[in-house]
């Protein structure tokens, strides 16, 4: 019996890259396919997100009725409609809300579990919330935005990069996202107990990520500083005003940019905070 | 007696664990306030952009919106947390509940009195004050009984919201998300003068669902104003009345929803 041991084994130890994609991918499938099963959850989701819809549009082409010029922040009416129904349909897929897993796990001693696996907790949930975001792209978008189509006319897009560019965004808006939610989860490292951080971050990120209001809207030298101090324009606002060319392509290309340098601080900030957690870790519990 | 001393220990218990995490506590009650603040601070914002929306200045739709702050903030801490009765339905932990000799609703109510949310009520209670200093009311007897009576019922009438949208997961398990868009859809809808909306939309939530009654109607009757969309000025005094109806059907719905309840298999 001098085979066995405790160390793991390698999967594919000649093709060690080959093996990490591999694993990623079935983290992946994992998360898409825990999603799928929640079919009630996602038609009543997509009905509340079209209430909101309608709530939020007629109440940004009122204002824009009522403005100077009627293009308040500088949008057109078309701009607003699509920014607001869009906007619904990518908020479920950038995921603000509504994840405490890691916190749960970390409070009941749960997240043991993660941290013997031979791969990053951080990578893993990564992967995890890749495949949520990717069953949301499949069905949480369309509905809303079918929806608006049929009520209020629309923008579509003008320039060819414009598509492209978008998909990265959303991309990048993911991933920050992410690393957002799972910052405030790791709270739970120190706190025990991630409820009041969870709820700071619900308030804050749907105001500050543009949900409630285009964030054009507001003075332009607090529009600019949240822009640049804060990754959170990227979850919602930047993709959206990269979707409906609020601005020159080359700002148009730059926020996508800024986004991608937020991305990867963040991702490099939960890599650290994790590790600095892992060393400090108690399990509780028998 | 004894039932009210039942009620005082499900209260009490949940005082106690409410207290635990004294931290996190803290934290989530300044961030409920904070969080019926930005329902404000976008009224706010969306105003800087233009001077009249839908017809109405920004102090006249504090009006709407101060209403609206006191009566759903009321409704939320006073039976918001009905919304956890999704969580009860599917693990079958309302079994325990059902079997105990207390009315199910109240038990619920009291097992998770969300106190956490009472700071909201100040700041529901500062809104609607700020819009009626920043408005010329021409006070007479019948509006300050409105402004009772209007804060009051809109509370009964999101409160019964709270109960019908929950009240669907006895039916359909997973449709938490499905009552936000009138709870919170609700309350959304109220915060602006309705005239914003299009016309069958206002239709359906105004007058089928009632909420054009919660806010719109009495802060026109308190301002004096004559409603655009051609309601009498009486129709300001009708939310008590609409709240009742609705109540009594959330009382209805939600006895059919327990007697349906059929707990769940492992």
């Amino acid at each position: 019996m001098d085979a066995l041991d405790a160390s793991v084994p390698a999967i594919s130890p000649r093709r060690p890259i080959g093996a990490s994609v591999a694993t990623f991918r079935a983290l992946m499938g994992s998360g898409f396919r825990r999603y799928a099963t929640y079919r009630q959850a996602t038609i009543a989701g997509t009905f509340t997100n079209i209430v909101f819809g309608f709530l939020r549009c007629y109440v940004l082409l009122a204002v824009a009725a009522g403005a100077a010029g009627g293009a308040p922040g500088g949008y057109d009416a078309r701009q607003l409609a699509t920014f607001v129904w869009v906007g619904q349909g990518l908020l479920n897929v950038v995921g603000i809300w509504g994840w405490g897993d890691l916190a749960d796990r970390i409070r009941t001693g749960d997240i043991v579990a993660d941290l013997v696996r031979p791969v990053s907790p951080v990578t893993a949930y990564l992967a995890a919330d890749l495949g949520r975001a990717a069953h949301a792209l499949l069905t949480r978008v369309g509905p809303p935005v079918l929806v608006g189509a049929l009520f209020f006319p629309l923008a579509t897009p003008s320039r060819w990069q414009t598509v492209p560019l978008f998909a990265v965004s959303v991309l990048l808006a993911v991933i920050a996202s992410f690393t957002c939610r799972y910052l405030v989860n790791a709270t739970a490292y120190w706190l025990d107990d991630a409820r009041g951080p969870l709820m700071f971050w619900t308030l804050g990120s749907g105001v500050l990520a543009g949900l409630y209001f285009p964030l054009r809207l507001l003075p332009d030298w607090l529009a600019v500083t949240l822009w640049v101090a804060t990754p959170l324009p990227g979850l919602l606002q930047t993709p959206l005003d990269v979707l409906i060319e609020r601005d020159q392509p080359a700002l148009q290309a730059g926020l996508v940019a800024l986004q991608a340098v937020w991305a990867a601080i963040m991702l490099a900030l939960a890599h650290w905070v994790q590790r600095r957690a892992e060393r400090r870790l108690v399990v509780q519990g028998g | 007696m004894g039932e009210l001393r039942a009620y005082a220990a499900l209260f009490g218990g949940r005082l106690r664990s409410a207290t635990a995490y004294r931290t996190s506590f803290a934290v989530e009650m300044v961030t409920n306030a904070a969080g019926t603040l930005i329902d404000v601070v976008t009224v706010f914002v969306l105003y800087r952009a233009a001077a009249s929306v839908g017809g109405f200045t920004l102090d006249e739709a504090l009006m709407m919106t101060g209403i609206t702050a006191f009566a759903f903030v009321l409704a939320d801490l006073t039976v918001g947390n009905i919304d956890q009765l999704e969580t009860y339905v599917r693990t079958g932990r309302l079994d325990a509940v059902l079997v105990r000799p207390l009315a199910v609703l109240p038990q619920l109510i009291l097992a998770d009195l969300p106190l956490r949310k009472l700071m909201r009520l100040a700041v529901g209670t500062g809104v609607l004050g700020l819009a009626l200093a920043r408005n010329d009311v021409d006070w007479t007897p019948a509006r300050a009984l409105l402004l009772v009576t209007a804060p009051i019922s809109g509370a009964v009438f999101f409160g019964a919201i709270f109960v019908l949208s929950a009240a669907s997961a006895f039916w359909w398990i997973d449709s938490g998300k499905l009552g936000h868009g009138f709870t919170y859809g609700g309350r959304d809808f109220t915060s602006y003068p309705i005239t914003v909306y299009g016309s069958w939309f206002r239709t359906l939530f105004a007058y089928g669902l009632g909420f054009g009654f919660v806010s719109y109607q009495p802060a026109l009757t308190l301002l004096g104003r004559a409603d655009p969309l051609g309601l009498p000025s009486w129709a300001g005094y009708l939310s008590p009345l609409i709240a009742l109806v609705v109540s009594a059907i959330a009382a209805v719905v939600w006895r059919l929803g327990v007697r349906h309840y059929r707990s769940t298999g492992s």
